[in-house]
């Protein structure tokens, strides 16, 4: 599993960031990015599709790699 | 933003699908029943009233509203009386830039203060603000009723803005008075604030700090807003200072609101209050909990142009109210949306807004009030609401609870 911040929608609203510092960091105007290449471990799977079910600008995308 | 009064010289309403008025005494009571009987009759009201304006309550309208920053402009994001004219508020800067702004040139003013903004730089206040939570703690400590919106909430924001601007503490009551001449003059046309704070007192102090800063470079809000740039040339005083007014009028009432919100409701709701001393680590859903079913902030938007929308025409200059509360309570987007679930963990609510205006002091604001709950469930585990009939609330489009007597002991 991936994930993937879209960074035209993203309006640094931090609830990612917030929820799993892991696997999001925010930069300096405080907008988000994946942390590494997005990848998610599987013990922060859960963290990750709370992250995206509380974006309110709906940035933030699960990519699933068979 | 406003705490005004009720206007009792106004007309009722009786109709609220073509009569509207958020100033009327019932909804500020209680707006809730008023918006979901509208959600289902007629998902945009229109009114006469404040010379022709609209109403959207349903979240999907408000969330497309939001966005479109070609048929709405946020030259004025407060209804009023009064319309502007077009040299008042010069589009697409505004007035209080970037709250008043419109793109391109809100992005500029924005990208301005993000920076001093962000998580990080906020969780460099936690620890002042826990301490300052602590000290209001201290200062009531032998009272048995406390007004956890006197005594406590209006002073934490208040006194953190100070803090970040680097303005002595003892200046936080001169403070106090300047924000409650400001925010008392909400119903004041436009022209006639800006006349009274012209040479007024909040601008001398404010320019002294400045010049200050100006002389003596810090560490600070107001020196980092000093060095700051825009097209290429740093700001002018006058900017500085307007910024700072600006930062005052949106970051106090309203997180004051949010704050006293959700200790009116654990003073209120025992099982919620339990829960939460038993296991802290629902604050975090908690917090978003509370900032949904209690959000304190509504703005307005003027349309740019005629059209039509939903079916209703609109045209060039109405108003439209834009109720992030009442997109937080659209069953079409939240089940159970009139209750509050402290564990709700799917929680995309509009309490800062939604879209490029996104509310600037998020972060600061959720801080203060997880902070804010903390410090007082460690010290009142167990208190109640002393006298339902002494919480009144401000009316206006900032909604929160201005006196709430709580028994602690
Ligand atoms: C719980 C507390 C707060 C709530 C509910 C809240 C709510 C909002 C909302 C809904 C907006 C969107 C405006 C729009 O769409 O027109 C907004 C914008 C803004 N807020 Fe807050 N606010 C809070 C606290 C703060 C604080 C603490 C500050 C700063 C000290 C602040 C500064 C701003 C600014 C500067 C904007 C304009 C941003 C822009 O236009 O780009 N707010 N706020
Ligand atoms: S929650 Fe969404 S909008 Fe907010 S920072 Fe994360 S990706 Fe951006």
């Amino acid at each position: 599993m991936r994930i993937t911040v879209d960074s035209e929608r993203c309006q640094g609203h931090n609830r990612c960031y917030a929820i799993a510092p892991e696997l999001f960091d925010v930069d300096d105007l405080g907008y988000a990015t994946a942390t590494g290449d997005g990848a998610v471990p599987d013990d922060l799977a859960d963290k990750a599709r709370l992250a995206v079910a509380n974006c309110p600008e709906h940035a933030i995308a699960i990519v699933e790699e068979a | 933003m406003s705490t005004t009064e009720p206007r009792s010289d106004k007309r009722p309403v009786t109709d609220w699908e073509t009569d509207w008025d958020h100033t009327d005494p019932a909804w500020v009571a209680n707006p809730y029943p008023i918006w979901e009987s509208l959600r289902s009759a007629c998902p945009v009201a229109h009114t006469e009233r404040f010379g022709g304006a609209w109403l959207p309550v349903t979240h999907d309208a408000i969330h497309a509203i939001s966005y479109d920053t070609e048929h709405f402009t946020s030259r004025s994001v407060v209804v009023s009386e009064l319309r502007p004219g077009d040299n008042d508020l010069p589009a697409p800067i505004g007035i209080a830039p970037p709250i008043t702004s419109d793109p391109p040139f809100h992005a500029d003013a924005r990208r301005l203060l993000l920076p001093a903004f962000g998580p990080k730089v906020i969780a460099g206040y936690e620890s002042f603000t826990r301490d300052l939570c602590r000290e209001l703690l201290d200062a009531v400590a032998d009272r048995d009723i406390v007004d956890a919106a006197v005594d406590y909430a209006q002073d934490i924001p208040l006194r953190v803005i100070v803090k970040m601007l680097g303005f002595p503490q003892s200046d936080a009551e001169v403070f106090r008075r300047f924000i409650h001449m400001i925010l008392e003059a909400v119903d004041v046309p436009a022209e006639e604030r800006m006349n009274e704070r012209e040479g007024g007192e909040l601008d001398a102090y404010l320019d002294a700090r400045i010049a200050e800063h100006l002389a003596e470079p810090r560490d600070d809000l107001t020196s980092f807003l000093l060095q700051a740039e825009l097209g290429g040339e740093k700001l002018h005083p006058d900017h500085v200072r307007g910024t700072m007014v600006l930062l005052l009028v949106a970051g106090i009432d309203t997180t004051w609101s949010a704050i006293g919100a959700s200790l009116l409701h654990l003073a209120t709701h025992a099982d919620d209050r339990r829960r939460l001393v038993d296991d802290p680590s629902l604050l975090d859903t908690a917090v978003e909990e509370f900032l949904r079913v209690y959000a304190p902030v509504t703005m307005a938007r003027m349309v740019a142009h005629d059209f039509e929308f939903e079916g209703c025409p609109f045209k060039a200059g109405d108003w439209v109210l834009l109720p992030f509360p009442a997109a937080n309570r659209d069953p079409a987007m939240f089940p159970e949306a009139d209750k509050v679930l402290i564990d709700r963990a799917e929680n995309r609510h509009a309490a800062f807004g939604l879209g490029i205006h996104r509310c600037l002091g998020s972060n600061l604001a959720r801080m203060e009030l997880r902070i804010a709950i903390e410090e007082w469930l460690a010290r009142y585990p167990d208190f109640e609401l002393d006298d339902p009939s002494r919480v009144t609330f401000s009316a206006g489009q900032v909604r929160g609870p201005r006196r709430i007597p709580v028994r602690v002991r």
